[in-house]
């Protein structure tokens, strides 16, 4: 259960609000006349990458409305949609390593082009079109650390401490037992005879 | 027993959510990518004052790539929009790969070493037309020389170092049509030709720095220009009129215009018609006419002569400059088993540089491009190399009389695929060597634990990886006892037969597919779909499997179909036949005749039905199951689902016995303003399903409904048809229909309001899952449907089934209307969708895992008990035990159940599942520009030990119990002796 959940997106969302903090709303983003909008917006992917492959911004997609175009980034993160009609629009960003949410971008027919963008997974309305990643996916799972404990609870573990309680504790045990007692028992036991294992069951329909 | 164990070992498996999930270290023990880049259109070397030597290539399937030209190693590539064809490559600045795409309408520069996308500008364009490229050679960084695109009716001048559009001069209102370009170096002036209606000549003279007309000439040509021109001079074009028997050039430099006609009868005796070819040659011209490819040399004065002719089996390259102001082309043919590749000069024909005579596997086919390159030797003199395409679309570096590599690219379009068998390991081979002493063994467990320890040193991990990948003959050409080697038979759009084998990707062998009757009409077949002919268990074990390839002579739906029946195990056709009727539909039947072939039935364009094998055997068992026989054809267009039944032989019309007519049972008609059909799908006709009863947490049962005959279709408002975004959430809406294929009942229909497609689903057992767009949230949404069979509801009580008054074993029909109940429930979904599947395994008993053919091109596995109309947002202890998860309203994307890891199976299109005899374990191999595959195990390997399964911790174990016995014995003897003296 516990690989299955870790994943971090807090940490991805705190770096975009914080940079949101220091970036001025300059959110036209758009320009064109009727029917042949433009739709520029960038993916900024955080610097410090703790997962292994580097994220390169040439193996970084662009996709508007499933398919319908595919843009690529620009070395600046920079991409752009050419020829959008207005209306109600889906931008989804496919980075390996990485997990962005969809954005819902609206183009206004009436206010030229007027862009507006809003992230579907979170609900947040962006200011200005900078995607980040919600997440770094990471693909692999972790080989656990060496750990007693790891191989104490495997079966082959278990059979060794069972082994290990048999040899060593029991002896222990019976010590403590009065041998009289001992005696009684094996006694009442022999008077009563061998139990059979058809007596120790309930009795079968 | 063994299947009561495994599904206890399923129930306790299943209390916990089991992820498909990947150590780093596991990379490439089950799972083999392979990256392709698909037929080559164009090629531009670059190899000059270049440290590493490299081609760049654009492809068929969108992908502009560039590739090592030592190795045939791909540097880079990127796969551009399935509707954003390239339409040419160069290089510019000797920097930069210029692409167009989309019609002319993309103009894209890519840095060189890296890939890296440096400009993208979109041009304008009004109309579509034919689009070109021009870019200047000069590596002179200046704007005075500019990228030239014609496209759309525009023609555009682009600065190559920022993509720019520098000026723009618009030809849409005169319908003029850019055929050549032409930048003479040191000037200013940009000469423009073009032909205006296709039958008046124009040439404009622009100012390469302003984009402003200087000039402009245009002279009628009264018999009108039919489209390919070649241009053999910077100053001259040669075009065809439009009878294609007059060659006419055209001279157009300083601004005038004049035409020359030479018909090709002058050239040629009894010629017919005439056409281009494309190779740009200097002052020569090919023209294919009577099946033979001429050379025409084109004089000073426009004088045209023909110098040589070839066959026209005969790929051309164009011309290539070489030393001392001479220009060379190659050529290549097919001579017997050999390729000739010839390197001769334009000037003079008699002239060959190069001769060179290469084998060539026969199933490559014929010579399809050449792209030649020079280079320099270490004597100074010129050395060639060739890049060749061939038929079946795979590439090769030719040169030195030798193949320095080749890439087999008709693997980057797979239409089908299907799986086979491998031979079973014969007694007296001797396959499996004794590879190992056991100490040897015993070392590579060692290291193992060590591995799995964590306490392994870099070398040792070293070491683990390559005894892995070496390990347990997975490459064998033998059938294992788990299943895990196979051969996945796929086929590609060139008409070629590929067999992969599972354990490392490698082709075992490949196969072109040939006509059965050589005649011209159909040279090539292309291949349609791919089906299990023959595959022999219990019957005619000595008869090697074989598949059934069903072609086509073209690529109309009603040309003549070609069988092909092709052995599994060697690669060979066993027989080829021409069937005289067209194809439509080949329907499998559950029917297999005595030797184990598959009966087959094949629907042409007039409505008749075919049965194969011709055989009275066969005629026999299908006349026995005639009026069982049902299928259904789907018209999209119109809106219609027709149900069809058997209804005679066709002996009337004629005298085939194994021809049939169909009558019509049942339509079902969407009404077309309303509703549009966008997907059809049925289960897969091999699927099996281990129960039927389903076991709910109040330790009630419920019926699942598994019958085969349910059509599960979607339909939109016509409106939503088309792209998201292009409609409201008002005007749009997404209905599904479960439909029974037998009467045309509909069983169910679940409407969704504000939703749109594309649909992306899959139909297993009982359920269906699609993937559609909701327009009001805005997210792709994914629903799930379970179809439970009510009639068999009351078979609960125990009494009843003692008694016998049950009706379990009462036949079903589908004749008696069923009552059957569903339950749904819709997720969100964070991704959109390419394809989606579903794995299978032998015995239907592990628990399904639904693969998720994403738009990042990778694939990701979810437990289908993530999409189960049971979920509830607070799951009783009851359900939870059973392993109910509480329900969120989007489906997780969890980064470990990539089944793809961090690898990408570019242009993927479609995922193939197939059961390993091993219950636990399932086969996928996805298709795209690249090939995947891995084995699969949803529930884990709950009936096998795992690789890493530790063989020394528990020899460790065993060693420790047997030491602790000895010693126990010991110390017990002693105490027995000192109690003995007591």
């Amino acid at each position: 259960m516990a690989p299955i959940l870790r994943s971090t997106p807090l940490v991805a969302l705190l770096v975009l609000q914080i940079s949101l903090l220091f970036f001025a709303s300059t959110l036209p983003i758009s320009s064109g006349s009727e029917d042949s909008n433009t739709i520029t917006g960038r993916v900024r992917i955080p610097a410090s990458t703790a997962i292994g492959h580097a994220a390169k911004f040439s193996n970084i997609k662009v996709v508007l409305n499933g398919g319908q175009n595919i843009s690529f980034l620009r070395p600046d993160g920079y991409f752009t949609f050419h020829k959008v009609p207005a209306g109600t629009h889906l931008i989804e960003v496919y980075a390996l390593g990485f997990f962005f949410s969809p954005v819902r971008v609206d183009v206004s027919a009436r206010h030229h082009g007027k862009v507006q963008a809003t992230l579907t997974e979170t609900r947040r309305s962006l200011t200005e079109l900078v995607l980040e990643p919600l997440r770094a996916d990471q693909y692999y799972e972790l080989r656990e650390p060496f750990n007693v404990m790891a191989i104490l609870k495997s079966p082959m573990g278990l059979m060794v401490g069972f082994m290990v309680v048999v040899v060593f504790l029991m002896p222990k045990l019976m010590e403590n037992i009065d041998p009289e007692e001992m005696k009684r028992t094996q006694e009442e036991l022999r008077n009563q005879g061998v139990p059979s294992l058809s007596s120790l069951l309930p009795a079968s329909p | 027993m063994a299947i009561r164990v495994s599904l206890l070992l399923l129930v306790f498996l299943s209390s916990a959510v089991v992820s498909f999930s990947l150590y780093e270290d596991q990379v490439g023990l089950m799972d083999w990518h392979q990256r392709y880049i698909g037929k080559v259109k164009h090629a531009v070397f670059h190899t000059q004052k270049a440290g590493r030597k490299r081609v760049i290539v654009s492809t068929e399937e969108n992908v502009v790539a560039s590739l090592d030209l030592r190795h045939g190693e791909i540097f880079w590539r990127h796969v551009l929009g399935t509707n954003d064809a390239i339409d040419g490559v160069d290089i510019a600045l000797g920097k930069y790969v210029i692409t167009l795409s989309s019609q002319g309408s993309t103009l894209r520069a890519w840095n060189l070493p890296d890939g890296q996308m440096v400009w993208e500008t979109s041009l304008h364009s009004a109309q579509s037309s034919k689009s070109l490229l021009s870019v200047p050679i000069n590596l002179k960084v200046d704007k005075d020389y500019p990228i030239l695109v014609f496209g759309g009716g525009y023609l555009h001048a682009v600065s190559a170092i920022d993509g720019e559009v520098l000026w723009k001069k618009d030809f849409t209102a005169e319908g003029f049509e850019v055929q050549r370009v032409l930048q003479p170096p040191e000037s200013s002036i940009i000469y423009v030709l073009g032909f205006l209606h296709s039958s008046e000549a124009v040439v404009y003279q622009i100012d390469s720095k302003t984009g402003e007309v200087v000039a402009q000439k245009s002279m009628v040509f009264p018999g009108g220009f039919s489209g390919a021109i070649s241009s053999v001079s910077s100053d001259k074009v040669v075009v065809l009129d439009s009878t294609r028997s007059i060659l006419v050039t055209i001279g157009f430099l300083d601004g005038d215009i004049n035409f020359q006609k030479t018909p090709i009868s002058d050239l040629v005796e009894n010629s017919g018609n005439a056409e281009i070819l494309s190779p740009l040659l200097s002052n020569m011209l090919a023209v294919k006419v009577n099946k033979r490819t001429i050379f025409v040399r084109v004089g000073g004065e426009g004088k045209l002569e023909v110098v040589d002719s070839l066959s026209d089996e005969t790929a051309m390259s164009d011309s290539l400059p070489v030393a001392d102001d001479q220009v060379a082309f190659a050529s290549a043919h097919h001579e017997g088993s050999k390729i000739q590749l010839m390197v001769k000069l334009v000037d003079d024909l008699d002239t060959v540089l190069l001769r060179e005579s290469i084998e060539m596997d026969q199933h490559r086919g014929h010579v399809d491009k050449v792209f030649i390159n020079n280079y320099i030797k270490t004597d100074r003199s010129n050395g060639f190399r060739a890049l060749i395409v061939m038929e079946d679309h795979s590439l090769l570096l030719l040169q030195q009389g030798a193949i320095v590599w080749s890439r087999e690219e008709g693997l980057a379009s797979v239409t089908d695929v299907t799986t086979a068998e491998l031979p079973v390991e014969k007694d007296g081979v001797s396959v499996a060597k004794v590879e190992h002493t056991l100490v040897d063994w015993l070392k590579g467990h060692m290291l193992k634990l060590k591995g799995s320890l964590l306490l392994a040193s870099p070398e040792d991990v070293a070491a683990i990886q390559e005894m892995r990948m070496k390990s347990s003959g997975r490459s064998k050409l033998t059938r294992d006892h788990n299943g895990f080697r196979k051969l996945f038979i796929a086929l590609t759009r060139a008409g070629k037969l590929f067999a992969l084998h599972t354990g490392d990707g490698r082709i075992v062998w490949s196969m072109l597919l040939n006509s059965p009757t050589k005649s011209e009409a159909c040279e090539r077949p292309s291949g349609i779909n791919l089906y299990q002919w023959q595959v022999p268990h219990h019957h005619a074990m000595d008869e090697n499997p074989s598949v059934l390839v069903v072609g086509r002579c073209g690529s109309d739906s009603s040309a003549p179909g070609v069988l092909s029946f092709v052995d599994v195990y060697t690669g060979k056709e066993i027989s080829s036949s021409d069937i005289g009727h067209s194809v439509v539909r080949v329907m499998p039947l559950p029917f297999t005749d005595s030797t184990e072939q598959r009966l087959h039935l094949i629907a042409d364009t007039e409505g008749h039905i075919h049965l194969y094998p011709k055989t009275s055997e066969a005629l026999s068992i299908f006349q026995r199951e005639f009026q069982n026989v049902y299928w259904y054809t789907v018209e999209g267009d119109d809106g219609i689902i027709r149900g069809q039944g058997m209804k005679s032989s066709c002996a009337g019309e004629t005298a085939d016995e194994y021809c049939f007519t169909t009558k019509e049972l049942w339509t079902v008609v969407f009404p077309s303003e309303s509703e549009k059909i966008i997907s059809t799908l049925t289960r897969k006709p091999n699927e099996v399903v281990h129960t039927q009863a389903k076991v709910s947490t109040d330790q009630d049962l419920l019926y699942k409904y598994v019958s085969r005959n349910l059509l599960f279709v979607a339909t939109v408002s016509p409106k939503g048809a088309g792209e998201i975004g292009s409609v409201t959430p008002e005007e749009s809406a997404l209905v599904v229909y479960l439909i029974d294929t037998i009467t045309g009942r509909i069983l169910h229909r679940l409407s969704h309001q504000g939703c749109q497609g594309p649909v992306h689903a899959v139909f297993s057992e009982n359920w269906v899952v699609y993937h559609y767009f909701n327009l009001r949230a805005h997210k792709h949404e994914v629903t799930v449907v379970e179809i439970y069979d009510q009639s068999r509801a009351e078979n609960k009580n125990v009494w009843k089934l003692v008694l016998g008054k049950h009706n379990l074993t009462a036949p079903i029909s589908s004749y008696s209307r069923p009552e059957m109940f569903t339950k749904s429930q819709s997720y969100f979904f964070a991704q959109s969708v390419k394809t989606i599947a579903v794995t299978s395994t032998a015995k239907g008993i592990t628990s399904k895992q639904l693969l998720i053919g994403t738009i990042g091109d990778q694939i990701l596995a979810l437990d289908k008990r993530f999409v189960d109309p049971r979920r509830t947002l607070n799951p009783s202890q009851a359900e939870k035990e059973e392993g109910i998860i509480p329900l969120t309203d989007s489906l997780p994307i969890i980064p470990q159940s990539y089944i793809t890891h961090s690898l990408k199976v570019e242009g993927l299109r479609g995922i193939v599942t197939a059961p390993a005899k091993l219950e636990s374990t399932t086969h996928v191999f996805a298709y795209g520009v690249d090939l995947f595959y891995t084995r699969l195990a949803p529930s884990k390997t709950y009936d096998s030990l795992t690789d890493d399964f530790s063989y020394a911790l528990l020899l460790i174990t065993i060693v420790a119990l047997v030491a602790a016995i000895y010693i126990t014995w010991v110390v017990s003897e002693k105490k027995e002796l000192s109690e003995k003296w007591r």
